[in-house]
């Protein structure tokens, strides 16, 4: 085998770790935008041996594109032997070249986006670390470091969501994500040892081809995989651990375009994808699994609908694609997952750049779409790429999200029984998604230009004002928040070129699995997914065909509609709202979710916390414990000072004493 | 002669000086008192010496004849440093060791 394929990727992790550390240690003689272009520069580096990953793996027959290469070994013992191995196959390949490359893009945004943050080195310092994370994550080899990368990550967007840490929403966003990931955490190491109980091995080869040994769909293994799934849904924002994602919004706009787009999300695909033989061996699993994935994309495609948070609509729109990716996967349409994983990057990396270029415009203080209309005179190039991006996220013909949705959807529908079902909610998610993505563009570039749009066509550009949107609160500007300064698309060619580049990706990413004409994705990946039962079970051209149709009719209409509701009639919004009042304060609240783990975990959680301060370390730690074992030492020092009198008659006293009961004692005793 | 007498009239000395130790503030007196402790100590060596007709009591007594000199000195001296240094000559007054 060569080795070639397995050193490309070693450096392609170590740069990023390199970049991590080097602008970590030397911040202090980075001035300007230094550390900026080194973080651009070490995830660029990365990519490139990424591309070298892929023409040497290239080379490689076929069937041999399954090298591991270990540095040494992590630990070992009788049975178990976990080594510090990566594996570089088509889908790690694949993923090591999204996540770099749009990472990459999003490196090169941040440059001029944070410009006047104060903690502008420590940001690219955590971003790629984030970014090391995630390759780390999709290059392991066994299950132990791919939860090693796991963990990074998380501590990586904990980190970054709660980048502005002297802004309490932001804070408390981290922590929630944090936990939430830990939930999956969790899950994710049980099933690591289930499988080691299993199968014998943490190795993904070993495991994988122990797998068939095993009776089909048996009880262990249903758990290991569902076991699985809760760690990828904590760590992709599935229902029901999807709340962490929308309130990641707190972060800056290139964390968020970093989160939803190439790293993090994502990971809960590829864990499904790469764990196919066992999803495939536990169908069970891998029904809960697509079910699961069908109900998160209507559910955020219906809260989608109603939210006046920018961002954070473009957040439900990732928890809805997330959940078409959770469906492909999970339906054994391992390609077609991960296709529209590649599309997804990229126009949810440019729709987050476009909005942060549009928040910028506002001053960076307001995210509201309330607030937002008109922009698109004064923010020509912003609502072009921002349009093509909502235009890939809704499916319209020959865009990249509509080959590749309709391909997970029509190879669901291939499937049969309760998938055929999953994929007509599918579809009429699909119908939603239109309307809402074209309800961002409509409701920000269309209407009425507002104050901030008008002075931006006289040329001017708004200036931040330090208060939290949310709370009102003054910021603290000291530790980094977007000063004065502030940057928008049309002005900034670092924010620029990234935006066109994924632009054009959006619009053309598509035409790599156009059915009947290509399948670039599906044969890279084939060697992948060579010992999967479903690989040839594909529906015929005719069936994907009509799906398009199908799919492409659906955007139009939705976007039609969005079209009529919003620029047409403007006031139909307002009167569709009062006439279903109960269904949009279902929607706004996110169909209370927040509400219901508020009651059922948080609010006990505070509770038992209380209880456990006032009655456990109050009363019995400090007052039992510690203030028994105190009070007693008091006491015996307040007795022996009471004895010091310091009067010499009391000495003799107590002296006299002493010899007249050693007196008595011996009298007594010689009896 | 009976024993009795001799011991009594020790308990007898010695319960004075005690008592003297206990009750007076003058360090003076306080001295005095205890060289009556070590004499009634005395008296008891030098009878119980004398019923067992033995030479050791007599020695021991001898023993205590001198530290009691070699007190005095001691006690005397510091009394009249305390003296020299315009202290109180008072016991009760000097109680610097309370806790």
């Amino acid at each position: 085998m060569t080795p070639h394929a397995v050193s490309w990727a070693w450096v392609v992790l170590a740069l990023p770790l390199a970049g991590t550390v080097g602008i970590a240690l030397g911040w202090r003689s980075l001035g300007g935008r230094a550390a900026g272009w080194i973080g651009s520069a070490t995830v660029g580096l990365s990519f490139l041996a990424g591309l070298g990953m892929l023409t040497t793996l290239e080379e490689v027959p076929p069937e041999g594109r399954h090298l591991v290469g270990s540095a040494w070994q992590y630990f070992g013992s009788s049975d178990v032997h976990v080594d510090l191995s990566i594996l570089v196959d088509p889908l790690s390949t694949f993923m090591v070249l999204v996540v770099t490359g749009v990472s990459f893009l999003i490196h090169v945004y941040s440059i001029a986006y944070l410009d006047s943050d104060r903690g502008y080195a420590r940001f690219f310092s955590y971003l790629n670390f984030f970014v090391f994370s995630m390759l780390l994550l999709v290059l392991a080899a066994n299950f132990v470091l791919l939860i090693v990368g796991w963990a990074f990550v998380g501590a990586a967007s904990y980190l970054l969501i709660s980048f502005w840490y002297r802004r309490d929403t932001a804070t408390r966003a981290g922590i929630k994500a944090f936990v939430i990931n830990v939930i999956g955490d969790v899950a994710l190491v049980i099933a690591a040892f289930l499988i080691l109980d299993r199968l014998g091995t943490l190795d993904f080869g070993g495991a994988f081809s122990h797998v068939h040994a095993l009776p089909r769909d048996e009880g262990p293994l249903i758990a290991t995989c569902l076991l699985l799934l809760v760690g990828a849904f904590a760590k992709s924002g599935q229902l029901p651990l999807h709340p962490w994602l929308p309130d990641a919004m707190e972060g800056p706009t290139p964390v968020s375009a970093l989160i939803h787009a190439a790293t993090m999300v994502t990971a809960g695909v590829y864990l499904i994808a790469r764990c196919y033989p066992l999803f495939e061996h536990a169908p069970t699993a891998a029904a809960v699994g697509a079910i699961l994935g069908t109900v998160t994309l209507l559910f955020a495609a219906t809260v989608a609908l109603v939210q006046t948070d920018l961002k954070r609509i473009i957040a439900y729109s990732t928890i809805s694609q997330i959940g078409y990716m959770v469906l492909g996967v999970s339906a054994f349409a391992y390609s077609a997952g991960l296709f529209h994983l590649m599309t997804h990057a990229f126009f949810k990396a440019l729709l987050f750049m476009g909005a942060g270029s549009v928040v910028s415009a506002l001053g960076m203080t307001n995210e509201s779409i309330d607030r937002m209309s008109g922009f698109r005179r004064a923010m020509p190039f912003t609502f072009a790429t921002f349009a093509i991006g909502a235009a890939a996220l809704a499916g319209f013909p020959l865009l990249s999200g509509f080959f590749s949705k309709d391909e997970i959807l029509s190879f669901t529908l291939h499937r049969g029984g309760v998938y055929e079902v999953l994929a007509i909610l599918g579809y009429a998610a699909a119908l939603l998604t239109a309307f809402y993505a074209f309800r961002m563009v409509f409701r920000v570039f269309f209407g009425e230009p507002v104050s901030e749009a008008l002075s931006l066509e006289r040329g001017e550009l708004a200036h931040a004002e330090p208060r939290n949107p949310l709370t009102g609160e003054e910021e603290d500007t000291d530790v980094g928040f977007p000063g004065p300064e502030h940057h928008i698309a049309e002005r900034a060619f670092s924010m620029k070129a990234p935006m066109a580049i994924l632009a054009f990706l959006a619009v053309v990413g598509g035409l790599l699995a156009v059915p009947g004409l290509t399948s670039e994705v599906e044969h890279f990946l084939e060697p992948t997914f060579a010992a999967s039962e479903h690989i040839h079970d594909r529906p015929p051209e005719f069936e994907q065909l009509t799906g398009l149709l199908v799919g492409g009719v659906l955007a139009l209409l939705g976007i039609g509609a969005a079209y009529f509701v919003y620029v047409r009639r403007p006031s139909l919004a307002r009167s569709a709202r009062e006439r279903v009042t109960p269904v949009h304060r279902f929607l706004v609240h996110k169909w209370y979710f927040d509400e219901l783990y508020d009651c059922v975990f948080v609010r006990p959680g505070r509770a038992l916390g209380r209880f456990g301060r006032t009655t456990i370390e109050r009363v019995f730690v400090q007052g039992a414990l510690v203030g028994g074992a105190s009070g007693v030492v008091r006491a015996g020092t307040a007795f022996a000072r009471a004895i010091q009198t310091g009067y010499l008659r009391t000495y003799a006293l107590l002296l006299l004493a002493g010899v007249c009961a050693l007196a008595l004692y011996f009298l007594i005793a010689s009896r | 002669m009976s024993m009795t007498w001799f011991v009594v009239l020790s308990a007898f000395i010695f319960c004075i000086g005690a008592a003297g130790i206990l009750t007076r503030r003058n360090p003076l007196v306080i001295l005095l008192c205890l060289e009556l402790m070590l004499n009634a100590g005395n008296v008891a060596l030098l009878a119980f010496a004398r019923a067992h007709g033995d030479g050791a009591g007599q020695v021991f007594a001898l023993v205590v004849i001198a530290i009691a000199a070699c007190e005095v000195v001691i006690g005397l001296g510091l009394i009249v440093a305390m003296y020299r240094r315009k202290l109180p000559i008072d016991a009760d007054e000097m109680s610097e060791l309370r806790g």
